[in-house]
């Protein structure tokens, strides 16, 4: 598999970051990182990484169904995850999650028809104090009530959404 | 993007004073305001005075189990021949936390100067920064501190003319609450599924890569360049006994300002709710405090009136954890959070120990029945016996994690549990009782 210059050169990096012969702690990391940039950890992937890293495909695919974020299915091009733990929770987030799953008409884990969004109820991302806070991709948003989550998500359908967290 | 909310006039701020500078995660931002001078100061002692001036601060870790790290530090052998290793655990996922995140974004050469102090105490050569997976932004970051950390010569070989090489990488995880507690994350680090390992050996004998290792919390690091500057004494003056500095409090829940506020230790926790974070929101009453973590048991409004430091929360038979407060009104749900709570434990029980993996599930079983209204007035007491059999029987803390605020609800709020089951019965049964 060939990967963008700038994934193949973080994944040398990688290989080079750990002790002689431990090139499997890069296992996770790659498989992470090239999820971002081809969409979903696919066979081809797990055989890939496996090559690099020395070690077996079974090696590696034994910790894609441990980690949360490695998913063996596309995601929508956008992915929110709304997280809905005690902090989130105690400020409304589990009304902000239905509010989601009614507007996007999708329920947990699924993905839109067209590709473009997917949803995902989530534990804790961290931002409890700015709760209740979702994760388009990686961008964080803050204190999310349910207007500005329709404002967000008209923002994806019309292209117009900025990277830039909120 | 320095803050997210506003900073309290009570707040001391000695970890957290460059956050609103500009360019606070820029090398020159920390080289024109106190950086690296510690770590020149330090390059000069020997590992026993370093270790000596960390215990006199009194620095606890940060991460939740509040141990002291200079004895951290001094338990781990430096004659054994075998490489060693400095890892912060960046992998903050314990629910109501959000500091690291903070340190991580607006002071990564803080961070990078405390693993530095570290990494010459016992003279290891590599350092990982483990931060979890959804911080992308931030190993962004952080990778960036260190190239600037490399190009000025704090890292890389011969640092300052010392002879001595250290090296420092990120490293990112992938979703996995598990991961944060320290065997699990050098299962991770090591490329497989965090679980936990058998401890004793403890990492600082046996850690990363089967060798001896220094793994602190990203606080607890950041916290180290100061009391070099200063002195463990000044560090240890902050707080109270044997609980030495402050902390950075997040607060979070039913409150009018809630935010992430610096404070010293043993820092009264009704003042931080009314006076720093702005007292329970829309005039309301307060009825209980998650006072750190969604591990540590639930105090009632009453008992709040404490110092907030280890020992004095560890007293009232909670414990301070990661410094993550959910503050509640008079008007929450304690069972609505109860079960909030298990599922998530459920959800991150890695399984590999019985009584973690089967007992979350129960506990996610019965509460989700009770919460619907099908509860039996046997399941109160089940919930505290299902507890009570997990307590100290799994390899890791997460099986503790789970049980002590299931035993902290059915303890302070059984009145609660008990109006539930008078209220009228839901008619249609629960998904999850079918799913019995």
């Amino acid at each position: 598999m060939t990967f963008s210059p700038e994934l193949e050169a973080r994944f040398a990096r990688l290989l080079n970051s750990y002790p002689p012969g431990r090139t499997r702690s890069a296992v996770v990391p790659m498989l992470l990182y090239a999820q971002d940039e081809i969409g979903c950890v696919t066979q081809e992937l797990v055989e890939e990484v496996a090559r690099r890293c020395s070690v077996t495909p079974l090696q590696v695919d034994e910790v894609i169904g441990y980690y949360s974020m490695l998913h063996r299915k596309p995601l929508g091009k956008y992915h929110v995850q709304v997280c809905t733990n005690i902090a989130c929770q105690a400020v409304g987030a589990e009304e902000l999650w239905d509010h989601a799953c009614k507007s996007l008409k999708l329920a947990n884990k699924q993905v839109s028809a067209d590709g473009l969004v997917s949803l995902e109820e989530v534990e804790c991302i961290g931002a409890c104090s700015w709760a209740p806070a979702i994760q388009i991709n990686y961008d964080f948003h803050h204190k999310v009530t349910p207007e500005r989550f329709d404002q967000l998500m008209a923002a994806l359908a019309d292209d117009s959404y900025s990277r830039k967290a909120s | 993007m320095p803050r997210y909310n506003e900073t309290s006039p009570l707040e001391q701020m000695i970890i957290s004073y460059r956050f609103d500078l500009p360019n606070s995660a820029s090398i020159d931002t920390y080289l024109a305001n106190d950086g690296y001078v510690a770590i020149k100061k330090v390059l000069e002692m020997t590992p026993e005075a370093i270790i000596e001036e960390l215990k006199v601060s009194s620095l606890r870790g940060r991460g939740g189990a509040g141990f002291p790290t200079g004895m951290k530090w001094s338990f781990v052998p430096r004659t054994t021949g075998k490489p060693t290793y400095i890892i912060c655990n960046s992998d903050e996922s314990e629910p109501a936390t959000c500091k690291d995140r903070l340190l991580m974004e607006n002071d990564p050469h803080q961070l990078i100067e405390g693993m530095m102090i570290a990494g010459w105490t016992i003279k290891s050569n590599k350092g990982y920064i483990f931060i979890r997976g959804e911080y992308r932004y931030l190993i962004d970051i952080v990778d960036r501190a260190i190239a600037e950390a490399y190009e000025r010569g704090y890292l890389g070989k011969n640092i300052l003319g010392t002879g001595w090489d250290f090296d420092l990488y990120t490293h990112t995880g992938a979703g996995a609450y598990e991961c944060g507690e320290e065997s699990a994350l050098l299962e991770s680090l090591e490329g497989k599924r965090g679980v936990p390992r058998l401890k004793p050996p403890f990492p600082a004998v046996v850690g990363a890569f089967q060798s001896p290792t220094i793994l602190n919390n990203c606080e607890t690091f950041s916290a180290i360049p100061w009391i070099f500057r200063n002195s463990g004494a000044a560090f240890a003056a902050l707080g109270t006994p044997k609980n030495g500095g402050t902390r950075l409090m997040c607060v979070s829940g039913h409150v009018s300002k809630p935010g992430v506020y610096e404070l010293p230790m043993g820092f009264n926790m009704l003042r931080l709710i009314n006076e720093v974070a702005g007292g329970v929101w829309k005039g309301k009453k307060l009825k209980a405090v998650i006072p750190g973590g969604s591990s540590s048991p639930v105090l009632r409004a009453e008992e709040c009136d404490i110092p907030y430091d280890f020992d004095s929360l560890a007293k009232a038979k909670t414990m301070a954890g990661s410094g993550g407060l959910v503050v509640l009104d008079e008007d929450t749900d304690i069972v609505a959070v109860a079960l909030r709570t298990i599922k998530f434990y459920a959800h991150e029980s890695c399984g590999w120990c019985i009584p973690c993996r089967e007992g979350t599930t129960w506990l996610k079983k019965v509460l989700s029945r009770f919460h619907d209204g099908l509860g039996q007035e046997s399941d109160i007491d089940l919930i505290k016996d299902l507890a009570d059999n997990m307590l100290g029987r799994t390899f890791c803390a997460l099986g503790d994690a789970a049980a002590m605020p299931m035993q902290g609800f059915i303890a302070k709020f059984r009145d609660e549990f008990e109006e539930y089951l008078r209220k009228s019965r839901a008619t249609e049964p629960s998904p999850e009782l079918v799913a019995i």
